[in-house]
């Protein structure tokens, strides 16, 4: 690309680099234990690439929400459930051959969207210009109002059936 | 400044890692974990692509996004619960009744 090795450039190698690796580690590791952690390492250089992205707000959500919460839930599950190491059998690995073919068609295809739209991106030069937190906040309580409101009445829902699917005896 | 493009990439190159532990894997928690990676690779392609176009609607998304990724791991959590203690396994081939 003849691009120099700027220092934003660097940091997003790093942090992709990262990314791909937790991602890859997800794939190879046998124990759900060492996936959820690497899946949290993959969690964590995302949280970078938003702050170099200069969004702020959302990389703190990606820690706190992700990072935090939800992989808290997935490796308290999996303690729970004394998950242990995972066992293939032969459909497993040959799952593994459309697996691959599948994801190389859909890399193909991506790429190709991509090289092809590629001029018509504009990228305006004031990005990151204004203040992403406060610019979020008005969007959220202005114009997405009534999909927020809908969010809250979505997690109610998601809270009872999580309690109605995992209680033992019946109420 | 890193090309916008650059950024898509490594959203494809996540969602194809995304796909394939999808396909591969068979831990039931390790799929669900797959279906994680590949919605956080969606929410970077829409974080880069509202930086590229200065607006802020791609990062209001991505909340709603992680809004919807929480609810759906309570609840497909709680499903994993009953399954593991209905079956005293976790993969799933060998969830392959509809009826015990």
């Amino acid at each position: 690309m003849g691009h120099e090795m700027t220092a934003p450039l660097v940091v997003f190698f790093v942090l992709a680099a990262l990314a791909v690796i937790g991602a890859i580690s997800l794939i190879r590791q046998k124990h759900p234990i060492h996936s959820a952690l690497s899946l949290i390492v993959v969690m964590v250089a995302l949280a970078g690439l938003y702050l170099l992205l200069g969004a702020e707000f959302v990389a703190a959500v990606q820690i706190i929400v992700y990072g935090g919460a939800i992989m808290v839930l997935f490796v308290f599950v999996i303690m729970l459930l004394n998950a242990g190491v995972e066992e293939h059998t032969s459909i497993s690995k040959m799952a593994g051959a459309p697996g691959l073919l599948l994801v190389v068609a859909l890399a193909a295809f991506v790429a190709a969207t991509i090289a092809r739209s590629a001029d018509r991106i504009q990228t305006t030069s004031q990005a990151g210009e204004m203040s992403s937190t406060l610019g979020i906040s008005s969007m959220i309580f202005k114009e997405f109002v009534y999909p927020f409101e809908l969010t809250s009445f979505l997690i109610l829902v998601a809270v009872l059936g999580a309690i109605v699917l995992a209680q033992r005896e019946k109420i | 400044m890193v090309p916008t493009n650059y950024y898509v990439i490594l959203s494809a190159i996540l969602f194809g890692l995304g796909v394939f532990a999808f396909v591969f894997k068979r831990n039931i928690i390790t799929i669900f974990m797959s279906i994680e990676l590949m919605l956080n690779a969606v929410n970077l392609a829409f974080v880069a692509f509202s930086q590229a176009l200065g607006k802020l609607d791609g990062q209001v998304f991505v909340l709603f996004v992680i809004v919807v990724a929480a609810a759906e791991a309570a609840v497909g959590l709680g499903i994993i619960i009953l399954i593991a203690r209905n079956r005293q396994t976790l993969n799933v081939e060998r969830v392959d009744l509809l009826k015990l």
